[in-house]
Formats: structure tokens, C-alpha cells, sequence
């Protein structure tokens, strides 16, 4: 009898030994000996409960989350300024990035502290119904109409409300993003002021209902028209034939505008950290920051003067 | 011609850049579909098994649901999820929103029906060709559940590929509970979503392209063990 | 179960020599032995498969259950086990038919092997019969010892060959010292010299006091094995009779021609 019940490792040693010919069968890839397994067990449970654990790990370091519009993260402006912001403070912010609309709806379920989006009425809103507080005007850039350089409807240099109506009347494809983002409000503005209907509905008007870069490669693909903010546009990489032919126009004006989320409404708001971004952002040097952000050596966002 | 060649070479030049916001969201994007691979297997291969073993009353509705779950779409997974962990939902409080957390929360949902699904067609052929040996043993349906796991662990690597598969491709869930916050959420999908909607197509198909270099390897190297070990095994 | 922390019965120490347990310890109140069953049917879609059939099985002897291919045997041998249920009829185990672990094990015509080495096949049956961990490794590779099988306790069992795998079976049957084991033909697949080793180890598992119930085409086989023959024809137990008796004068023309090798299905 082979004495495998007294090998220290309670290994399997002993049996190839027994069994005495020279062809050695690999192992099973799990190991037989009792600590290595429970080596790889616990690596492996170490491996999981460090990513479970990974939130609150980075919990120590100090941050707010800043709800936010696609225009603001996409154009690189926060990749520039927020570095500034965290070298000043200490505070590190984490954009989450969404159309107007679901911005200040994360804004509103708390999950967010800050919120930086661009719909001047929404915003009153927002704060009128007691979620959002202390708003500050931040910075504005401008909307801009594009369209296919051939320009069939013919609006290239027409003041906005003209170019729509033009627009409308040939019937020339136009894409909206229908994502009730401060781009999509704009543009329902817009018509109303031109006298139109939003012509949803109309087969050469098409509702992506998506974002701001993917309503813009819709538009590139199918050479329609379409309203966009300046930023996103600029650090567009897929122009492919598109062009602006419409900019501006006063009523063109696009002011972003920044609010605390209610800490009375959520008290686990960051209050503190959301008054320092807010502070930040409308002092000399968070504007200074702003006007320096160029893309294409051209200035994208124009901070307010208090 | 030069067009199709542009994600490649854009793929080429991140990886040769090794460039450290890459390395980032790769870690990230592994580290959290790996980690909701195994939290399914712990739960999908057991329950998979049990159903596949046990015999009680609504099994096959709980089967039909099941399997339906795997047509799960993400993006209602990940809506899901986000209103659990809303700091306005039940499970507010914890904070987990926008945390590589949610992540492995939705990926999990995701995938653990189809680690259980899968689970019970292997555990339920197997217990076709078993079953009357390890009755005769003397084993009930409990025990059998590890034996027939470990001797099926074979095809049951497979049911995790495919979970790994999914979750790791999948863009709607973690999107939504993850946010995609640079640093701290973004993954290699979610990375694509974003250079997309940037209208860098050229980068987005060159994070395309690390995609599915890394699903390769990982792949591969499953088939590789399998091939080399299972030969013994048959 | 029988195998106590005792040092006595241990297989370490069981040889194909030693004495058959005395009938007063089969007597005992815990042992499964006498089964009786009667009259029991067995239908599958409408069709009856077994048919009313009555018999004991008493400790101490080795039965072999005899008949042409299509008979009912092996259904015959898993009604007993209790993998299946009777239509009708009765089984009962002496001790009121508790099914204890490890008491009864059944090798079965087509082995099933796990997806391990043959030594952990071994090992698992001994686990699942309740062996404490410790002393698994140390019986299972006494019994593979024991019966020949140490050079290829460590190869994964499913690459075995048929007659191999057949011989693992059986060992890993025997490593749980059942009161009754059930053979379905356990030589089918072996070679001559492996035939007459498994019978050996049949002999010795005898020996060492446990019920044998078998099936077998090999006549020869049979009647060496054998204290008493049932046969079975049609699903229906035509005789039942001493084993000289069986061979020397069969008492149903059915079994006549069988022996003679010309009974048609
Ligand atoms: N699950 C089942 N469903 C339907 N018929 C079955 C089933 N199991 C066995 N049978 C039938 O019952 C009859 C007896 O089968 P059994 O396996 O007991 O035969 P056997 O006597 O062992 O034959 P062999 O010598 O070939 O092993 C056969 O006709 C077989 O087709
Ligand atoms: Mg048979």
C-alpha cells in the first residue's frame, strides 16, 4: 500500500509513482493539493472584491460629478479646463455627459451635484420646481446651420429664420436630434420663430434622437441640413461634404448655464465641492481657461464678464 | 483603399503608443467584464445546474423565462439598474452610480441568465448519459450538481466565453449606469460610442479593432487550454 | 453502512481468500438481504416489459440471471437496484427497503466513467457513499491494487479501453464493500485473460461476503459463477433452479433451446 495519506502536501505524487511507467498524463490545469487551490481561490476572491471594492476605494480621493451636455465634454473643453480646476482645488470632476434634457433629469434623481447644460428655460424651470440652485451664467457659444456645400434649398448667408423657411419649402432633408437636448430646444425655437410648424412628420425632416456626433455622421451620409453647436462641430472629424452655411444671427446665441444641485432636496449633494466648480468656473481664472480652449486655433466658448 | 486601412493603422498606432489612457480603459473593460463573468458563474452554473437536476412545480416557466432573459437587451438592463441605484431609487443610498460597480451590476444581470441557460442544456445532457450511475452511487440531485459541473467544465468554459462575449461587447447597460466618465468609467465600448459620436470613425474602428484583438486572444487561449487538456478527458 | 473506522473487514486487508462472512452477520437486522420481490410488471407506452415476475434473493449465494438478448435482464437489474420504479408488484428489502448508501452497488453493461483519473473515479464513489475524506485516496488505491488496475489509476478514465473502464467499474463497485452488487454482464467487452481475472474478482468480492446478482451471455461463464439461475424469456420468469439442476435439466423447452443456443426472439 502505497502511503499517500502521509505526504505532507496530501499531494497525488504517489500515484504515478505506483504506477510505474514512463508517460507522464498532464495535470488537470486546477490544482489537486489542497493549498494551491485554495491559493487560486483566494486570488480569485481577492481579484473580485477588489473591483467590487473599487468604488469606494476611489471614494477617498475627493470629487464631484458634473452632469453635462455632449457639446462641452466632446468639443475637449473639460479634458482642458478640468485639469486646472482639480490642480487649484484638489477636487476632481467626473462628467457624465447627456443631452440637456437627461442631464438636468440626472440632475433632478440627485445623481449628479453640478449641472452644466445649455437651455436658458429648462434651467429656470429646473430651478423654479427647487432642484437646481445658485445658477450662474457660465459661457456661451453659438449654433450654427449646416448643410451640403451644393446648398439645393439656397440659404448660404440668409439670416436663420429665412434659411429655415427656405428650408421648409423645398423640402430638402434636414436632421434633427429630437433628444429634447439644448441643441434639439434651440432648434424647436427656432422654427416657432420663423412662423413654421416643427415639421415632424414631414418625410425630408428625420429625428435621429441621438446625440449631437451621431446626428452629425447621419447628416454627413445623407448631405441633409442640420442645426449644431459650434464646438461639436469644430472637432467634428467626419465633415465629409457638409458646410456652414448659416451663422451668426444674434438668436444664434447659445448661454450655458450652471446650478448646485438643491442639497435641501438631496442632502448627499457635494455642496461644497459644487460651490467650488461654480466659483471656479465664473472667477478670472476658470474664464481665462474658458477663452483659451481653442480648437483649430479658433475660440469656442465665451465666458460671461460678471 | 486607403479608407478601409485607416482603423488598422489607427489601431496599430495605439497599441504601439502603449498610450496609458488605452491601457486604462482596457484594464477597465476586462477587469469589469471578467469580474461579472465569474460573479454569473457563481451564481448561473449552480442555478443552471439546479434547474437542469431538480424537478418541481413551474420549472419549465421558470425555463421559458430564462431563456428568454438571454434576448435581454442592455440598454433596458442598464435602464433597470439605473433606477435601482439612483440615489431616487431603492438602492440609492449606496452610492454605486456611475461606479465600475454599476458596471458589474448590469453586465451581471446581463449574462447571468445566459451562464444559467447555457449551464442547464450541458448539465442536462450530461445528466442523460450519468444519471443512472450516480443514482446507483447513491447520489441525489445536490450532490450531483459539482460533479456534474466539474465534468462539464469543458463545455461550461465555453458558456462563460459566451458570457464574456457579451458582456464585454455590449455598450447600452454600462453606458447608462456607468456614464462614461473618463477615468473612472470608460470602457472600450462605451470609448467606440464616444469617438463615434466625435465623428472619428478612423479611431472609433481602431478601438474596434483592440476589441476584438483582446476577445481573440482571450479566446484563444481558452481553446488552447481546452484543446490541450481535454483530448485526456474526451 | 459497513464500513466502520473498524480495521477488520478493511479492504486493505480483504484477499480473494478470506472466509465469507458468517450468515448470522447477514441475518442481522440492518441487512438488506432477503429481497423479495413479486409479481413485479413493468409497462413502458402501454407496453409491458416485465411481466409479473416472483423471486427472492437470499444472502450468501451468487445468482446469475440468464436469458437472450431483449429478455428483461438488465430492466430486471435496475428494478432491484431501485433506478427504476415497478408498474406493479413489489420489491422489498429485508430492512423495509431504507436504500443505504454504498449497501448496494451495480455495475452496469455500459460503464460510465467521469471525466477524471480512474483513481478519482474510485475516490468520488467513496465520497459519495459518505467516506471520510482522509482515508478515500488510501482504500481506492487498495482496491485498484487489488484488482490490477494500479498502472492506470492515474490516466484519465474515459481513454480507458472498454475492458479497462469494465474493470474500473468494478473496482470502484467494490471499494464501497456492498451487501449486494449487481453485475450486468461485467465480461462482455473483455478479453479472455481479463475475463477470467474479473471473474477471479467477482469470486473474491464473494468471498469477501457480498450477494452477487449478475447477468451473462457466457455460458461457460455462468456456470461457473453461478449457485442458482434465473432465466428470464419474453420478460417473464420462466425458471428459477439450483445451478446444477439449471444445466443438467432445464424444465422449459425456452431454456433448453437457450442453453442449446437455437432460441429464437
Ligand atoms: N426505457 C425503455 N423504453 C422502452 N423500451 C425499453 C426500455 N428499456 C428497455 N426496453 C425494452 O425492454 C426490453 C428488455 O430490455 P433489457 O435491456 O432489459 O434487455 P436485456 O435482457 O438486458 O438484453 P441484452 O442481453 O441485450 O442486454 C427490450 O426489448 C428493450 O427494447
Ligand atoms: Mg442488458
Amino acid at each position: 500500500m502505497v502511503g499517500a495519506g502521509t505526504d505532507p502536501a496530501g499531494g497525488d505524487r504517489a500515484v504515478p509513482a505506483a504506477a510505474g511507467h514512463g508517460f507522464v498524463w498532464p495535470r488537470e490545469w486546477w490544482p489537486r493539493e489542497r493549498w494551491a487551490r485554495e491559493r487560486w481561490a483566494r486570488a480569485a476572491l481577492i481579484l473580485c472584491l477588489h473591483l467590487l471594492a473599487a468604488a469606494p476605494l476611489e471614494a477617498g480621493e475627493r470629487f464631484l460629478t458634473l452632469a453635462s451636455t455632449t457639446s462641452t465634454e466632446n468639443s475637449g473643453l473639460f479634458a482642458h479646463i478640468l485639469p486646472l480646476f482639480e490642480a487649484d482645488t484638489g477636487i476632481a470632476v467626473r462628467v457624465v455627459a447627456r443631452g440637456t434634457g437627461q442631464a438636468l433629469r440626472l440632475a433632478r434623481n440627485g445623481d449628479a451635484d453640478v449641472v452644466l447644460v445649455h437651455d436658458r428655460e429648462s434651467e429656470l424651470a429646473f430651478q423654479r420646481e427647487g432642484w437646481g440652485v445658485e445658477r450662474r451664467e457660465v459661457m456661451y457659444n453659438d449654433f450654427v446651420l449646416l448643410g451640403p456645400s451644393a446648398d439645393a434649398a439656397g440659404i448660404r448667408g440668409k439670416p436663420i429664420a429665412q434659411a429655415l423657411r427656405l428650408i421648409f419649402n423645398a423640402g430638402a432633408r434636414f436632421v434633427s436630434r429630437a433628444d429634447e437636448s439644448g441643441t434639439h430646444k434651440a432648434e424647436i425655437r427656432l422654427w416657432r420663430a420663423a412662423g413654421l410648424q416643427t415639421p415632424v412628420g414631414s418625410e425630408w425632416y428625420l429625428e435621429t434622437g441621438s446625440g449631437m456626433g451621431a446626428t452629425l455622421n447621419i447628416a454627413s451620409a445623407m448631405n441633409a441640413y442640420a442645426l449644431a453647436d459650434r464646438a461639436t462641430w469644430l472637432a467634428f472629424q467626419n465633415k465629409g461634404q457638409l458646410d456652414i452655411l448659416v451663422q451668426g444671427d444674434p438668436v444664434l446665441i447659445n448661454p450655458y448655464g450652471i446650478m448646485l444641485v438643491n442639497p435641501q432636496r438631496h442632502p448627499h449633494v457635494k455642496a461644497e465641492e459644487g460651490r467650488a466648480l461654480i466659483a471656479w468656473l465664473t472667477s478670472a481664472r476658470g474664464r481665462k481657461a474658458i477663452a483659451q480652449f481653442k480648437v483649430a486655433g479658433q475660440q469656442l466658448f465665451h465666458p460671461y464678464e460678471p | 483603399m486607403s479608407e478601409i486601412y485607416t482603423p488598422f493603422a489607427a489601431a496599430f498606432t495605439l497599441i504601439e503608443r502603449l498610450d496609458s489612457d488605452l491601457m486604462e480603459i482596457v484594464a477597465l473593460s476586462l477587469g469589469v467584464s471578467l469580474t461579472a463573468v465569474i460573479l454569473s458563474a457563481v451564481v448561473g452554473l449552480p442555478l443552471g445546474a439546479a434547474l437542469a437536476l431538480f424537478r418541481f412545480p413551474g420549472r419549465r416557466a421558470v425555463i421559458v423565462v430564462l431563456n428568454s432573459l438571454m434576448g435581454l437587451p442592455p440598454v433596458v438592463v442598464g435602464l433597470t439598474v439605473y433606477l435601482l441605484l439612483s440615489r431616487s431609487g431603492p438602492l440609492g443610498a449606496m452610492g454605486l452610480l456611475f461606479t465600475p460597480t454599476a458596471m458589474i451590476v448590469a453586465q451581471w444581470l446581463l449574462i447571468t441568465p445566459i451562464i444559467a441557460a447555457l449551464t442547464l442544456q450541458v448539465v442536462e445532457d450530461l445528466w442523460a448519459e450519468y444519471g443512472e450511475q450516480l443514482r446507483s452511487l447513491g447520489s441525489g440531485p445536490l450532490r450531483a450538481v459539482p460533479t456534474l459541473l466539474w465534468d462539464g467544465r469543458y463545455s461550461l468554459l465555453t458558456t462563460l466565453l459566451a458570457g464574456f462575449g457579451r458582456a464585454s461587447a455590449e455598450v447600452g447597460a454600462v453606458m447608462i449606469v456607468g456614464g462614461n466618465i473618463a477615468h473612472a468609467t470608460r470602457v472600450m465600448t462605451t470609448s467606440i460610442a464616444l469617438e463615434t459620436s466625435k465623428g472619428d470613425l478612423a479611431l472609433a474602428m481602431g478601438l474596434g479593432v483592440v476589441l476584438i484583438t483582446l476577445s481573440i486572444s482571450i479566446n484563444a487561449t481558452a481553446y488552447l487550454f481546452r484543446e490541450f487538456t481535454r483530448p485526456n478527458y474526451a | 453502512m459497513r464500513r466502520p473506522t473498524s480495521s477488520g473487514n478493511s479492504p486493505g486487508q480483504i484477499t480473494p481468500e478470506a472466509r465469507p462472512r458468517t450468515l448470522d452477520a447477514a441475518a442481522a437486522a440492518d441487512a438488506l438481504l432477503p429481497l423479495h420481490v413479486r409479481g413485479v410488471c413493468f409497462d413502458v407506452a402501454g407496453r409491458r416489459l416485465i411481466d409479473g415476475v416472483t423471486f427472492d434473493l437470499r444472502a450468501g449465494t451468487r445468482t446469475v440471471l440468464l436469458g437472450p438478448n431483449g429478455a428483461g435482464k438488465s430492466l430486471m437489474l435496475r428494478l432491484c437496484h431501485g433506478l427504476i420504479q415497478p408498474t406493479a408488484g413489489q420489491i422489498e428489502w429485508n430492512n423495509g427497503g431504507a436504500r443505504q448508501k454504498g449497501a448496494q452497488a451495480m455495475v452496469f453493461q455500459r460503464p460510465v466513467m467521469l471525466r477524471r483519473s480512474a483513481l478519482a473515479n474510485v475516490e468520488y464513489a467513496l465520497a459519495v457513499s459518505g467516506c471520510p475524506r482522509g482515508r478515500r485516496k488510501e482504500i481506492a488505491m487498495g482496491v485498484l491494487e487489488r484488482t490490477g488496475l494500479a498502472r492506470i489509476a492515474s490516466r484519465p478514465a474515459r481513454v480507458l479501453s472498454a475492458g479497462e473502464q469494465q474493470q474500473v467499474a468494478l473496482a470502484r463497485a467494490w471499494a464501497l464493500e456492498p451487501q449486494v452488487l449487481f453485475l450486468d454482464e461485467p465480461t462482455s467487452s473483455l478479453d479472455p485473460a481479463a475475463s477470467a481475472a474479473v471473474e477471479k474478482l467477482i469470486a473474491a468480492i464473494f468471498a469477501s461476503g457480498t450477494k452477487i446478482f449478475m447477468t451473462t451471455h457466457d455460458l461457460g461463464q455462468a456456470r461457473r459463477l453461478s449457485d442458482e439461475v434465473l432465466f428470464m424469456h419474453h420478460g417473464r420468469l420462466l425458471e428459477c433452479a439450483p445451478s446444477e439442476a439449471f444445466f443438467a435439466q432445464p424444465r422449459t423447452p425456452e431454456a433448453a433451446a437457450y442453453l442449446q443456443g437455437d432460441l429464437t426472439w
